[in-house]
């Protein structure tokens, strides 16, 4: 555990920010440290807290050796302060200042707008963790676990990050921001996570890999966008981050895919080929295709909800201000300030989804949600290819844009995973066929017991092609403090 | 904007509140019908608000008084998620006319003071419990309430987000409340008025800004618990049933006109200008306020207040042009007097308050109606009592003098009661009589010793009581000579010297609100930085910031 009194912020905090000579951050963070740290001492539960688990540590922000692999204690993990190097006359891409130089300090006429956009992100940060905090209770084995924990770290090392550029930029209010993060708590009736999907539960491990795979796929979407803004640091933060972020995208595929592999798998052992036979297939302690299906609807509607009203003022105006971007905001060919231009929109008008050219600049989020779309789309159309491979007829498909969305035009209707519109009362009749019902959830949870042993992996998942840092399939990825 | 604006409605077909009645504690719900504004070209979203929403509003609060007195708490609360209401339509305001502008705002200002009066009025008190953002008029709503409450749950908050996020004021009362109702210290309320996201939790309340402060989880008991209390502890004598407000006796005619029961809105509008004659009484009066409230709201005086309360609403939205209003009563003033006599008389029976404090809020209405105003006391007319403060709420008031040729009605007469003296005060705290003869204490007391005798021309000019009499040989000319001019005049000019005159004497809030606070937010909202091409309202939602001109004026 950290000596909170004694912590040597530029030893123990990788840092490239020359941490130990500012002096109102270092004020900042050793009043705010032990929060932090009580935050975390709360929420993960304590056998875990003193397992030594195998984590990768950001120690610095060189390409080619960023970080290292080595066991520690959670609690004892080197939280770092980094950001990516300087770009040397680094130009505002975007907006109203475009060709401008890159702000290194805060521009007071924005200072509002950024300081929510970095709260919000850093809000989504802890609450993962949260939503995540007992799962190492059913790790379906120790390769699994120990990415459960690097995923947790870096949300953790995300948060800090936030909290860095809190104490930096923004003073007293800043600090009070930082001190709220730690304050509001993932479905907590008291004080709630900001976004909805924040404060949904993550009860099973599918969840978490679905979780993984398109919620944390809208927090790179937003981060690449924040990697655009006109404001530097906050610009160099994100780029590092996405670093990190990389690795949750593949715990989240990877994590899909070997969980539909060990179905295919068990299926063809066992001769089943309608993968519609539910019950045989469950019997074989493996989750079915369309459950799967179904957990898919469901982390993916929730996530589309991140991206906000389809037409947004808040969005305009960070586009315009030049403090977020789009996504590959470089590579788009247009002027970047999108004054005049406009952009597709699907919306709801008399009974209908229609498309509808409106002025860009209110559609940044749209667009950052068709970049999403695209993106994440990629591993379904792989685990599709797992599938295809196997000989079962079965395809896993994104459900439409409309379908069971909270915010934005679509929130008042209800749809099928199609697209097709339907009444209230169809929908609460035929709800368990798109998302997953309690029995589902139950089924999904009875297979949910822990397989501590190295190399061993729970019935439901199969195993990975290769091990984290290259180990062998039966390394001991978490050595477990059993008290 | 060719519609006629509707101030009467239905309680059945509220689209944006809803209201549900527990013994003394009402709830009253705030949940925007997103596709139900009043005009096109902009959704009310997040709990946002037009002059629609406001109207439904203005009727809940008024039945409130009159259909449910045994109400003695209004819970006002959000019926949306995480949005308690984020004020003004934006959309709605950047599209708007300067004059649908500034009529949205009065209307709302009004509605605000009248929920606000309704604890010292009627015993009605209104709590805002706050849950979600709390934004611009989202928070005025929650300033006019007699108790806010606010969750803390850290991320609820109120704002005041006008001034640095679209370049106009919070217009309905919040700049005033803050400081003055609220007694939030003024460095203090500049730090709220230029933040945008406003402040929340436990400073709110250290600030002023909200009474009570809680968390989450207990939110709900504690705003129960609350309403329950305030409504145990209420001073309100309990009342078992209220009156039905029913829809007025009302035709409209081509012309501009409009017929009610006992008001008669005659439009002129070659000459830009509109007579309203009021009628006397018919019928005898009621033997006492239980006949009173058995007539219900066909009762002659709780009739007259509500036509002529619609009147003036439907001239100041529908006919901007009908710059001058004439003001003309015709009927037995005596009689009169005896159905005032009812109410006044039973200042203890609820009904009789409830409708000595609408007449208050009928007259504070024509008080602050930006058209010029004249009464013209003619023979057979109906000055008395109630109906005289017509006179000092115009601008100048004409009384006929001896007998006209060919004219056998009643002499024309004015009758000052108990109504002059009292209950029936101004935005300013004073009567209109103290008002008129503000420094003039004299007066005042002449005045009051002739209470009760009807009053001829010469007389009232003696007293002081209009501003010129004239006779059989002038009278025409000289009316004719003034409403001509009078319409002749810029309507600019005319408004703002009006409404500097009429309010003679101290400051209150609501002086403030409607002069200091509207008379600035109209000038913003002409100027280029707000309204401009590139102002700020203008661009609001397109993305671009508003392009100001830095000079000061």
């Amino acid at each position: 555990m950290l000596d909170l009194i004694n912590v040597s912020y530029d030893t123990q905090i990788p840092n490239n920010v020359g941490l130990s000579s500012d002096r109102k951050v270092l004020k900042a963070l050793e009043k705010w440290h032990p929060g932090y740290i009580n935050w975390w001492n709360d929420l993960i539960p304590q056998n875990f807290q003193e397992s030594m688990v195998y984590l990768r540590t950001a120690v610095s922000v060189d390409p080619k050796g960023w970080a290292k692999f080595d066991y520690v204690k959670m609690p004892d993990y080197r939280w770092g302060v980094l950001l990516a190097p300087q770009v040397e006359d680094r130009r505002i891409p975007m907006g109203a200042h475009k060709g401008e130089p890159a702000w290194q300090e805060v521009p007071g006429e924005y200072r509002n707008m950024l300081k929510r956009l970095i709260v919000i992100q850093g809000d989504t940060e802890p609450g993962s963790v949260e939503q995540q905090r007992f799962l190492g209770l059913t790790a379906p084995s120790l390769y699994d676990m120990r990415n459960l924990f690097q995923v947790n770290v870096e949300e953790g090392r995300h948060l800090w990050a936030m909290v860095y550029l809190l104490f930096k930029y923004f003073g007293k209010d800043g600090r009070e921001e930082a001190d709220d993060l730690l304050r509001r708590s993932s479905g907590s009736d008291e004080a709630p996570r900001m976004l909805g999907a924040f404060n949904e539960e993550t009860p099973d491990w599918l969840s978490f890999f679905m979780f993984t795979y398109f919620t944390d796929r809208d927090g790179k979407m937003q981060l690449e966008s924040l990697a655009q803004s006109g404001f530097d640091p906050l610009s160099r933060t994100c780029r590092f981050m996405l670093t990190e972020e990389a690795h949750h995208m593949f715990v989240g595929e990877t994590g899909v895919g070997r969980t539909i592999q060990a179905t295919l798998e068990a299926m063809n052992a066992n001769g089943i080929t309608d993968p519609y036979d539910v019950g045989k297939i469950r019997d074989l302690g493996v989750i079915d295709l369309p459950t799967i299906q179904k957990k898919l609807n469901l982390h993916y509607s929730l996530s589309l909800d991140l991206f906000g009203q389809e037409m947004s003022t808040n969005a305009a105006n960070a586009f315009n201000s030049g403090i977020k971007g789009r996504y590959m905001e470089q590579r788009i060919d247009d002027d970047h300030m999108l004054t005049n231009d406009t952009y597709v929109v699907r919306s709801f008008k008399d009974g209908q989804i229609v498309a509808e050219e409106v002025p860009a600049l209110t559609a940044i989020n749209m667009r950052l949600r068709d970049d999403y779309i695209r993106d994440a789309s990629g591993g379904v159309g792989r685990w599709n290819k797992q599938i295809a491979k196997s000989g079962i007829q079965f395809e896993l498909a994104l459900p439409h844009e409309a379908f069971h969305r909270q915010i934005g035009v679509f929130a008042p209707i209800e749809t099928t995973p199609e697209g097709d519109i339907m009444s209230k009362e169809e929908w609460t009749k035929r709800r368990d066929e798109f998302l997953p019902s309690k029995a589902d959830g139950d089924f999904i949870t009875s297979l949910m017991k822990p397989c501590y042993e190295p190399g061993k992996f729970a019935s439901w998942i199969a195993p990975p092609k290769v091990g984290i840092d290259n180990k062998p399939g039966d390394f001991e990825y978490v050595k477990l403090h059993m008290a | 904007m060719s519609k006629r604006i509707e101030f009467q409605i239905d309680p059945q077909s509220y689209r944006h509140w809803k209201v549900s009645y527990d013994g003394p504690v009402a709830r009253l719900t705030m949940d925007v019908d997103e596709d139900g504004g009043l005009f096109e070209g902009y959704q009310l979203k997040m709990n946002s608000y037009d002059l629609g929403v406001d109207i439904e509003l203005a009727d809940i609060v008024q039945r409130m008084r009159f259909e449910h007195p045994e109400v003695k708490v209004v819970v006002m609360q959000s019926g949306k998620d995480r949005i308690f209401c984020a004020g003004a339509n934006i959309r709605m305001l950047g599209g708007a006319a300067h004059s649908h502008k500034v009529n949205f705002c009065k209307f709302t200002n009004e509605t605000r003071n009248t929920f606000e009066a309704a604890e010292a009025d009627s015993g009605q008190k209104y709590i805002a419990a706050v849950k979600g953002s709390c934004a611009g008029g989202g928070y005025e709503l929650a300033l006019a309430c007699n108790h806010i409450m606010l969750t803390d749950d850290s991320s609820s908050s109120v704002s005041l987000p006008e001034a640095p996020l679209l370049a106009v004021l919070p217009g309905t009362g919040g700049l005033t409340r803050v400081t003055d109702k609220r007694k939030v210290r003024r460095d203090l309320a500049d730090v709220f008025c230029s933040t945008e996201e406003g402040v929340r939790g436990k400073r709110a309340k250290d600030w002023g800004l909200v009474d009570e402060v809680f968390p989450n989880s207990k939110f709900d008991d504690a705003v129960e618990e609350r309403a329950q209390a305030f409504a145990a502890s209420s001073a309100k004598a309990d009342v078992a049933k209220g009156i039905t407000l029913g829809p007025l006796d009302r035709t409209f005619h081509d012309d501009g006109s409009v017929s009610y029961s006992l008001v008669e809105v005659e439009a002129d509008r070659a000459g830009r200008k509109v007579t309203i004659s009021l009628k006397g009484p018919e019928e005898a009066a009621p033997a006492d306020m239980d006949a009173f409230a058995a007539q219900g709201d066909q009762a002659y005086l709780l009739r007259l207040a509500r036509e002529l309360d619609d009147a003036i609403l439907h001239l100041r939205l529908n006919e901007p042009e009908l710059g001058l209003m004439v003001f003309k009563t015709q009927g037995d003033p005596e009689a009169f007097l005896a159905h005032e006599t009812v109410v006044t008389g039973a200042p203890q029976h609820w009904l009789a308050n409830e409708v000595t404090q609408y007449w208050k809020r009928v007259l504070k209405r024509v008080d602050v109606t930006s058209r010029s105003m004249v009464c013209l006391v003619e023979h057979g007319s109906c000055f008395a009592g109630v109906l005289a403060e017509l006179l000092w709420a115009a601008d100048r008031s004409y009384m006929m003098e001896d007998e006209f040729e060919g004219d056998n009605r009643p002499m024309a007469t004015v009758t000052l009661s108990d109504s002059n003296f009292g209950p029936l005060v101004m935005g300013n705290g004073l009567t209109r009589l103290q008002t008129r003869f503000l420094g003039n204490a004299d007066a005042l007391v002449r005045a009051e010793e002739s209470k009760g005798e009807p009053l001829e021309a010469e007389d009232a000019d003696e007293l002081g009581l209009v501003t010129m009499i004239l006779d059989d040989i002038d009278w025409e000319d000289e009316i004719r000579i003034f409403m001509e001019e009078r319409a002749s005049f810029s309507p600019d000019a005319m408004t703002g010297m009006e409404a500097n005159l009429r309010f003679a004497g101290p400051e209150t809030m609501e002086t403030r609100i409607f002069g200091r606070l509207t008379a600035w937010q109209n000038w913003i909202f002409i100027r280029p930085n707000a309204v401009g091409p590139e102002g700020a309202l203008q661009r609001y939602g397109t993305g671009q910031r508003g392009e100001y001109n830095m000079e000061r004026v």
